[in-house]
């Protein structure tokens, strides 16, 4: 069974979004997305300092079974990438709402925030 | 709701995560592909594949049928329990499905594919014409395929000891049968392994006897990964009826003497074979990529012949966990060089190696 924590913020394409103290975005791609994909194996990382729209393509996630592409669920600059991911893309699949973040984007248009889904609101389209 | 073999409901108690495969619920993984994978290359696994197709054929005409029926010939099977790996092919040589045929002390055994079931039992009857031959279709039988370097000492440790001590002596592709189990050194993995053909009411206790040993359930995800190390092909992908078994890298399955044996498709394929020394027909070969990237089935292959750019296809590819890069197979000119494949849009250089890549374990190519 996927978890979807409360508190975050997630688009349909199966990023979530957690705002951080200093207004920035932590961006990663959810349990539910992690599962369907199965055991992932490279990841293409965003480009760091990139100023990329919403729903634009930022990174590909390769699994075993699937190669998947991964939006920005928000306009910005990308200020943080999780080099880590690219030795170890594992990481995702053991822990995609911690150690397995992808990128931080600092918000050009916080309403954007809004046009998000909740966490119930993102379980229901995951039924 | 699909097709569900015996074992069903094992699959659901591992938490087996359940997929429709040609119109059965099959697990297609448990907990990690990857980690299902490694059990097999390192200890043993156990895969249903129940949903496979035995037939069993009997009858006077049995063996001439057979000659008739496949492109390999069953002559070859000199002695009861003898395996051998066999295309069915159409009048024009293309493939109709792949199988494994067992010569037993009466009669033979066939398993085919379970995606092709239909069509291969309605060609079998069509061709049966003018042959004292009986064709069953054995659906109360399960398949259960046990894999790895430990599998075999795992699964005589379940038997009485007269069938284990036979079991342990049983050569490479052979078969033996005790009561009503069929115990065969065959399977699609690359590693040494059985599998068992037995009726369906034994089939749940076995899986609880061989999971209580440390035999770990494997899905049909790690099963495509372990064959495509193993460089074996997979029907529906690798070839189909319009591909010949010349361009599927099949030509050693095809018996061509004696010259008199009027196989199906035979005409086709001498035409084909001649045609892939012109240069005419592609083959089909491994291809590797040690950078970052995964190649998958149906990216295009752009390579060069005598100086000209040409192109291929990928027929099936994966993330090999074993090698930790990607492999595939592909079907491209013959003699092509300079090998790139086409990942959105960029050119990837990829190396032409023989289409075999793990075996027992460890890394056969160059």
């Amino acid at each position: 069974m996927s978890s979807f924590p409360e508190g975050l913020k997630y688009a349909a394409t199966h990023e979530w979004v957690r705002v951080e103290s200093d207004g920035s975005v932590t961006v990663g791609i959810t349990d539910h997305a992690q599962e369907l994909l199965g055991d992932i194996v490279f990841i293409e990382l965003p480009k760091l300092g990139a100023d990329v729209s919403a729903k634009q393509e930022i990174s590909v996630v390769e699994s075993v079974k699937a190669a998947s592409d991964i939006y920005a669920p928000i306009s910005g600059k990308i200020v943080a990438i999780n080099d880590a991911l690219l030795d170890s893309p594992e990481i995702v699949n053991s822990s995609p709402y911690g150690d397995g973040w992808f990128c931080r984007i600092v918000p050009s248009d916080k309403s954007e925030l809004d046009e998000l889904l909740d966490a119930n609101g993102y379980a229901e389209i995951c039924e | 709701m699909g097709h569900r073999t015996p074992l069903y409901q094992k699959h659901l108690d591992a938490n087996a995560r359940i997929v429709d495969f040609g119109g059965w619920d099959m697990p297609i993984q448990y907990q990690s592909l990857i980690e299902e994978h490694h059990a097999v290359r390192q200890h043993a696994g156990m895969f249903d594949v129940s949903h496979m197709t035995v037939v069993d054929v009997n009858g006077a005409d049995a063996k001439a049928w057979l000659q008739y029926l496949l492109a390999n010939d069953v002559d070859r099977l000199k002695e009861t329990g003898k395996a051998l790996y066999s295309a069915m092919l159409n009048a024009d040589g293309g493939v109709v499905d792949d199988l494994i045929v067992y010569r037993r002390q009466e009669g033979y055994r066939l398993v085919v594919n379970c995606g092709t079931r239909d069509k291969d039992l309605a060609w079998m009857q069509q061709h049966a014409k003018g042959f004292q031959v009986s064709i069953t279709y054995r659906p109360e039988l399960a398949i259960l395929a046990v894999h790895g370097p430990e599998s075999i000492d795992k699964v005589c440790s379940l038997l009485a000891p007269d069938v284990a001590a036979s079991v342990q002596a049983l050569g490479n592709f052979k078969a033996l049968e005790s009561g009503t189990w069929f115990i065969a050194r065959t399977g699609y993995t690359g590693e040494r392994g059985l599998e068992l053909i037995i009726p369906s009411e034994d089939a749940p206790a076995l899986w609880d006897k061989l999971l209580t040993i440390g035999v770990r359930p494997i899905g049909l995800g790690a099963r495509d990964t372990l064959r495509l190390e193993a460089g074996m092909n997979l029907y529906g992908h690798d070839m189909n009826e319009s591909i010949s078994p010349i361009a599927a890298n099949m030509i050693q399955t095809i018996a061509w003497e004696p010259a008199s044996r009027q196989f199906i498709g035979r005409a086709a394929v001498e035409k084909h074979r001649a045609q892939q020394e012109a240069g005419e027909l592609p083959c089909l070969i491994g291809l590797v990529m040690e950078e970052r990237g995964v190649l998958r089935e149906g990216l295009r292959v752009v390579c060069t012949v005598n100086g000209q750019e040409r192109e291929g296809v990928i027929t099936s590819g994966t993330f090999s966990p074993t090698l930790k890069h990607s492999i595939a197979l592909a079907r491209i000119p013959v003699g092509s060089t300079d090998c790139h494949v086409d990942i959105r849009g960029k050119l990837i250089p990829v190396r032409i190696v023989k289409p075999n890549f793990v075996r027992f374990g460890a890394k056969v190519f160059e």
